[in-house]
């Protein structure tokens, strides 16, 4: 349940992107306004080309917005300096992408660990936090696997953990389940889901409604704009009344 | 009709009475679609009337039980057997409703999508919030794995309705991006016939007529 009384883990506001210049000039971002909120996860769906994946680059800080601001965990990733939003990635913000991005010569855990210790964490506090990260989700079974051992639901359930390793609590997913078949990327979704439910801050970027509506709000984009979104509703009331008389 | 042999099949374990049946149909379909009881007794009439069921003592509350006759359980075991029809599909409103908007003036088709497509993708998050409720059902119970079947029904129905919208959608933009660049081209030979006319009839390209041809072929 996301909590709104708290402060939003993600904030964009006014958020555009241009490409190019002149006649060749591309508006993939107009004017984005959207909170994250922790316990929170929002898919946002669209065409391709409507700027999805744009607003997630920018989002975790890969790429830098033409206009407009992101905030994440209360620092400003459009005045803060290379070693800040550096540090910030490392701390703060998770990445999950379709292809898992796995380090193929570090096992599950190493792989998990790895955000820890270039933070500056021992080695074996790092292990030891990636141990327990992978326990949570119910997968230290998988601690010493190298990625290549590992099925694509596999590895991309260790991308999660890793994406949320130690306290950060925003990840940023690209359409994470492109790569799997669909019972598979139902479970990737279980996974994120329940990190969400545990208060870490999701946005998900797919074309797949089946995946979207694992989230809490769904926001529809088109031409760089949010045209719309769903609100979280209460599931209870949707089988009786009104519900029945569709 | 699936009242009809819902009920067979509740009857075929054994004696029931009416609200039994009808909260049995409701808890192995989640009350997807809930029943009253006075429909329950409208069935149990006609397959009383049709031979597929008899009236049979009471129970100690007094309630009329029914069994299930043999004619009953042949024509459940036909319904199981066949599959249900889909030669004439049935009326669907937002097909008819799409298939309306089309070219409607004062409609946005995409805004009337865009609509939909919230409604839909809304039911579908709250399909699933059920559905992950549902997943630690005993497979054993067969009103819980009834219900999951039930639920996953009503996801991946809704998923197709979303998917047809998102494939409507993108056939709107290519089929208006495909008018425009007719309507460019048209608009340039149109132009160049008209500065062909203005030049003196010896001046006149030999290509001409094949733009005119292409033209025609473009329209």
């Amino acid at each position: 349940m996301p909590d709104q009384a708290s402060h939003p883990v993600l904030q964009l506001k006014e958020l555009t992107r241009v490409h190019g210049s002149g006649a060749t000039e591309v508006h993939a971002l107009r004017g984005i306004n959207l909170d994250v909120f922790p316990g929170e996860l929002v898919a946002v769906m669209g065409p391709s080309g409507s700027g999805k994946s744009t607003l997630l680059t920018i989002a975790g800080g890969l790429d830098t917005p033409t206009s407009g601001q992101v905030i994440v965990e209360n620092t400003d990733l459009t005045t803060a300096g290379r070693k800040q939003i550096a540090a910030l990635r490392r701390r703060s913000i998770g990445y999950v992408f379709q292809d898992y991005n796995l380090i193929p010569a570090l096992t599950a855990a190493e792989n998990v660990a790895l955000p820890r210790e270039l933070d500056g964490t021992s080695a074996r506090k790092a292990r030891a936090e990636a141990v327990a990260a992978l326990r949570e989700m119910d997968l230290d079974q998988l601690a010493d696997r190298f990625p290549d051992e590992m099925s694509g639901g596999q590895q991309q359930r260790v991308a999660i953990a890793r994406a949320l390793v130690g306290d950060r609590r925003l990840v940023l997913a690209d359409e994470p389940t492109g790569a799997l078949d669909s019972e598979t990327g139902e479970s990737v979704l279980a996974l994120l889901r329940s990190r969400c439910d545990a208060g870490a801050a999701g946005v998900l970027v797919t074309h797949e409604p089946r995946f979207a509506a694992w989230a809490d709000r769904v926001v529809f984009l088109r031409d760089g704009a949010v045209v719309d979104q769903t609100i979280r509703s209460d599931a209870a009331s949707l089988l009786t009344g009104q519900a029945a008389e569709r | 009709m699936s009242i009809r042999h819902g009920l067979l099949a509740l009857l075929e374990p054994g004696p029931r009475y009416g609200s039994q049946l009808r909260t049995e149909f409701e808890s192995r379909t989640g009350a997807t679609w809930p029943l009253n009881v006075g429909q329950v007794y409208t069935t149990l009439n006609r397959l009383e009337r049709d031979g597929m069921v008899v009236q049979d003592g009471e129970d100690e509350a007094g309630h009329a039980l029914y069994v299930i006759t043999d004619a009953g359980r042949d024509e459940l075991r036909n319904w199981f057997r066949s599959p249900v029809d889909r030669t004439s599909p049935p009326r669907d409103e937002l097909a008819i409703k799409l298939a309306m908007a089309v070219g409607a003036p004062g409609i946005d088709i995409r805004d009337v999508i865009q609509s939909q497509r919230h409604h839909t993708v809304q039911a579908m998050q709250d399909y699933t919030r059920l559905k992950a409720q549902a997943t630690d059902v005993s497979p054993d119970n067969r009103d819980d794995v009834a219900w999951l079947l039930v639920l996953e029904q009503l996801i991946f129905q809704t998923e197709a309705e979303a998917r047809w919208l998102d494939h409507c959608e993108a056939r709107l933009v290519r089929l208006s991006l495909m008018a425009a660049e007719k309507e460019k081209r048209r608009k340039k030979t149109d132009g160049e016939e008209r500065s062909a006319d203005r030049r003196p009839p010896g001046e006149r390209p030999a290509t001409a007529p094949q733009a005119g041809l292409g033209r025609s072929k473009n329209r």
